[in-house]
């Protein structure tokens, strides 16, 4: 019996309420796909289960707010039946009031705090819509009918959703300059080739193929790491945990106010067409609040690009438990010295905050030089 | 099309992007992009919106060209060949 639990999505999300389950008991899960909803203090989230099974059991109930590492369903590994795991008790949160019976009964399932909050209220059970697995009455449906209410939506309004994820924000970024020992270093990066390339290729692209700078430098970054693996990964338990893929964490502003920064995976495999679609896919998806579990949870650095309406330079704070961000500017022209002559080149202004526990300053000025470098020559950025 | 035409055209894709625009309240002879907070990807889906709705290809060469309203409607009545 496989117990699939409420996976965490960031440091800064700690708890998460089930909006919807995407399968039923009986269905088979494969690895990697979306069996649930979840929001949480920065937005719905799809998420994905890693394991192979069949569905045993939902314990969560639609609405029902839960820490991280709450057992949401059980499912049954191949061989398995639904007997062997009927009598397990029922994790759910402490406080919690009630829940839907454990095997399938041959009745309407209504939770028995719904049964008694509806019986004090005088509410007819039978005319109350379900929003539960399976149909399940929930307390809160009852809530809802004795009060003349539509069924609920667990989404909070957006005033409080503001506040949560401005409570959320705060709470990640006041760990982080808790523990986080920053360093920071900078490097002003000539653009002159990088963007004639961009021009060139784009003149000759339709306009929804075009690429924006952003996306040469988030490769130039990802390419970069490999020869840098202390910036890319976490600190656990003490220590420095490299990662094995470059996932790059993308800062993404919020109309509403706040951001979030989901991952663009495997960044340094992917040609520029690709990534380009993915970040573009990636924005919409985070600005609609459909992002998945996996791009909320593994993204193994932060790249934040304040783009054409930015500051000149931006030093950012690191996210964690990752150990390094590396922050662009907006693209400007400025004055630049080479060869003893002085010229107006269009720059932009690269740093890094990297945590000091796990690399030294001497190395993550390395890595603005190979950033660098990277960008002087854009074509071999394209593979 | 006439030039109202155009301009409602380009604001309801503007609104597609930045729902929280008062249009009543835009400045047409100032720079769009410091009335509403647009970063590269939705100004990049901006010009694609007008793509899309007035089926006028804008090439990236002219993207400096459109800063404010106005520029922009005036840019889409050339291509559209509107006007005087």
């Amino acid at each position: 019996m496989i117990e699939f639990k409420l996976p965490s999505l960031g440091a800064d999300m700690d708890e998460g309420t089930l909006l919807e389950w995407k399968v039923g008991v009986g269905d088979t899960v494969k690895k990697g796909q979306v069996v649930a909803v979840v929001d949480t203090s920065k937005a719905a989230v799809d998420v994905e289960c890693w394991q192979e099974g069949s569905v045993g059991e939902l314990l969560a109930e639609v609405g029902q707010k839960m820490p991280v590492g709450t057992v949401m369903a059980k499912l049954l590994e191949p061989g398995e039946t639904a007997e062997t795991i009927v009598g397990t008790p029922r994790v759910l949160p402490a406080g919690r009031a009630g829940a839907t019976a454990a095997a399938p009964p041959p009745r309407r399932m209504i939770s028995p705090a719904a049964r008694k909050h509806a019986q004090e209220k005088g509410v007819d059970l039978d005319k109350v819509t379900g929003s539960g697995p399976h149909g399940a009455v929930t307390l809160e449906d009852v809530e809802h009918a004795a009060a003349g209410l539509a069924p609920p939506a667990a989404v909070l309004p957006a005033a409080d959703k503001a506040g949560e994820m401005r409570r959320a924000i705060a709470a990640a970024m006041a760990r982080s300059k808790r523990e986080i020992p920053h360093y920071y270093v900078a490097e002003d990066i000539p653009l002159v080739k990088a963007l004639a390339w961009l021009q060139a290729g784009n003149a000759k692209r339709p306009m929804a193929e075009r690429l924006l700078p952003a996306v040469l430098l988030f490769k130039a970054v990802a390419v970069a790491l490999k020869r840098y693996p202390e910036l890319n990964g976490y600190w656990r338990d003490g220590g420095f945990v490299p990662a094995e893929r470059i996932n790059l964490g993308v800062a993404i502003s919020l109309r509403q106010g706040g951001l979030i920064a989901p991952a663009l995976l495997n960044a340094d495999a992917k040609p520029l067409t690709q990534l380009m679609q993915e970040l573009t896919d990636l924005v919409r998806r985070t600005r609609a609040g459909s992002l998945r579990s996996s791009e909320m949870s593994e993204a193994t650095i932060t790249v934040t690009n304040l783009g054409d309406q930015g500051s000149q330079a931006v030093f950012g704070v690191i996210y964690p438990p990752q150990v390094a961000l590396v922050g662009f500017g907006r693209v400007t022209e400025r004055p630049w010295a080479e060869n003893g002559e002085l010229k107006a080149l269009p720059m932009v202004t690269a740093s890094l905050s990297a945590d000091h526990r796990v690399s030294d300053g001497h190395r993550g000025a390395l890595f603005l030089r190979e950033l660098a470098d990277l960008l002087q020559r854009p074509e071999d950025l394209d593979r | 099309m006439n030039e109202s035409e155009i301009r409602a055209v380009v604001l309801a894709t503007l609104l597609s992007i930045a729902p929280e625009v008062e249009t009543d309240d835009l400045r047409g002879d100032r720079p769009l992009r410091s009335q509403v907070d647009l970063d590269s990807m939705d100004w990049l889906n901006f010009l694609l919106g007008l793509n899309k709705r007035l089926k006028v290809e804008i090439p990236e060469a002219d993207y400096a060209r459109l800063v404010t309203l106005d520029d922009v409607v005036a840019y889409l009545m050339k291509k559209l060949g509107i006007g005087p």
